[in-house]
Formats: C-alpha cells, structure tokens, sequence
C-alpha cells in the first residue's frame, strides 16, 4: 500500500526554483501563494551552504488536521493530506501548527482579508471530481489520477526532491547516500513530518535534577 | 451631511470584506466530501497505462515511475 511523502536531498539541491516553477505552471497558482519553495542556508557560505525545497510533506500525523477547527483536512487512501476548500475558514490555525510553513492564503478583499487556505496536494487535486474543470480551479492539476507523480518531483534536474510512496523513496535515498559515503544521511524534515525511528532505551544519567 | 458619509463608508467597507463562502451542494451536517481514488480514474489516452479501479494495477505503475528518480538504476550504472 502506497504511503505519498516528499524527501529532498539537501546534499543535491541547487537552489534552480525548477520545483517552485514546475509547481506554479501545473497547478496555475495564483500570484502570492507558493505551494512550494526553496530555502537555503548559510548562503554565500563556501561548503556550508545547504538548500531543500519545503512544501507540505503530507506528514504522518499531521498537525494541520489536529487544530483545524472546521474539520476540512482529510486523507486519501495512498497518505496524500488534502482539504476541502468549501470547509475552509481561512482561519489560519493550521499556518501556526505546521512546522513546514505549508499553508498559504491568498489575499481575498481589503485590509488584509485572508482567504481560503491553499497548499501542495501532491498532485493530487482535491475532493472535487478528478481531473473536473471545478477541481483544477480549486487545487489544480490531479497527476496521481493521471498515474504520474507530482510535478515538482518529476521536473528536478538533479533529482533532489524524490516523491512517490515512502518505502520506495527511502531506499533510493539510502542507497545514494551509501554510494556517496554516507555523507548528507540526516533526510531534512523526515523526522518530523513521518515520524523518527524508535530510539534504543537509554539509562538516564545518575545525580539529575527531579 | 457627517451621518449620511458615516453610512456610506460603512456600506463600502462592507462591500470589500465579504467574500463568497457558499459550500457549493454541502448538505448541513455533511462531513467531507468523499474523494474518489486516484486509480479510479481512466487512464489518459498515451499516458501511463492501469487496469481503471484496480489499486494494485495503479500501484504497479506509479511504482516504476518511482524507480525512474533513482538515476543510478535508470543509466544503468
């Protein structure tokens, strides 16, 4: 059974924007909102300059779906996170609660006035009918229900961002960083948005504060 | 003259904020829609092939296109 989840290699990365722009075309989103983007740090930095491109990674237990208070988010059956844009209150609860900076609004009137949450679907569209002119509008293109995967993944030139079901992206991951001699093997944003592996119980250190 | 500008700007910043927020064919106490798998689907005429409504089929395929990110298989080195 297919788990959809994102992994970026930061050791991979050149920071070229072709996901945001692979993003951005497919899914026609609108000026101001950027499903997906690229952020790098210790820029300028010569060989500690690192950059990953961050959307929503349609975490395991997503925080997004814990504090919403209207109940919009929703699962499909292959892991995507997806929300219903007729639920929605563009309350922002969920921008606050997600540790990716997912969630986008789009300005909807004056003074600031937020709109409908937006954010990356996987390419999975929305709970519409697929591949409907009504779910395109909403959420943009369906790829999964055309059997590709998202566009940011398949447009990377360098194959940094790796999408597609966890078990088959891990491994690739893994192997790459064996054939590179174990160097960038911290998968950043992994751990936090499908889980960390279970750590071998450890003593706690004697003479502590209670 | 003070009260009629008083009104009038009220009903213009009222006209700004509001958007639609109709929940097109919800019907009250509905839950989410229900979203239709993607497998469920008609494979696209030249695109990747699945027998429609079986998972396993889909699967299969999106799989190999998964494969196709790992470049150390793909140019065979």
């Amino acid at each position: 059974m297919a788990r959809m989840k994102f992994l970026c290699d930061a050791e991979r990365c050149i920071e070229c924007n072709g996901c945001v722009t692979a993003c951005k075309n497919e899914n026609e989103v609108p000026w101001g909102v950027n499903r997906r983007r690229v952020v790098t740090i210790n820029d300028g930095v010569i060989g500690a300059e690192k950059s990953i491109s961050v959307a929503c990674m349609h975490c395991s237990d997503a925080p997004c779906m814990a504090v919403c208070p209207v109940d919009c988010f929703y699962r499909t059956d292959d892991g995507v996170v997806l929300h219903d844009k007729d639920l929605c209150i563009g309350c922002g609860y969920c921008f606050y609660a997600c540790p990716f900076g997912a969630p986008q609004f789009p300005q909807a009137g004056a003074f600031g006035l937020r709109g409908k949450m937006d954010k990356c679907t996987f390419c999975a569209g929305g709970p519409e009918a697929d591949r409907s002119e009504a779910e395109f509008k909403k959420y943009g293109r369906n790829r999964l229900s055309e059997g590709k995967l998202p566009a940011c993944a398949e447009m990377c030139s360098t194959k940094a961002l790796l999408g597609g079901d966890g078990d088959v992206i891990s491994d690739i991951y893994r192997e790459r960083v064996a054939r590179r001699g174990n160097k960038g093997a911290e998968a950043w944003g992994w751990g936090s948005a499908y889980g960390q592996p279970p750590k071998a119980a450890t003593s706690a250190p004697a003479g502590g504060k209670s | 003259m003070g009260r009629v500008l008083l009104l009038v700007a009220a009903i213009g910043i009222a006209g700004c904020m509001e958007v639609e927020q109709a929940n097109s064919g919800r019907q009250s106490g509905q839950s989410v829609k229900r979203d239709t798998p993607a497998w469920n689907s008609e494979p696209l005429a030249n695109g990747p092939t699945w027998k429609q409504g079986d998972r396993g089929s889909w699967e299969e395929q999106i799989k190999k296109r998964q494969l196709v990110q790992n470049e150390s298989v793909r140019i065979g080195n």
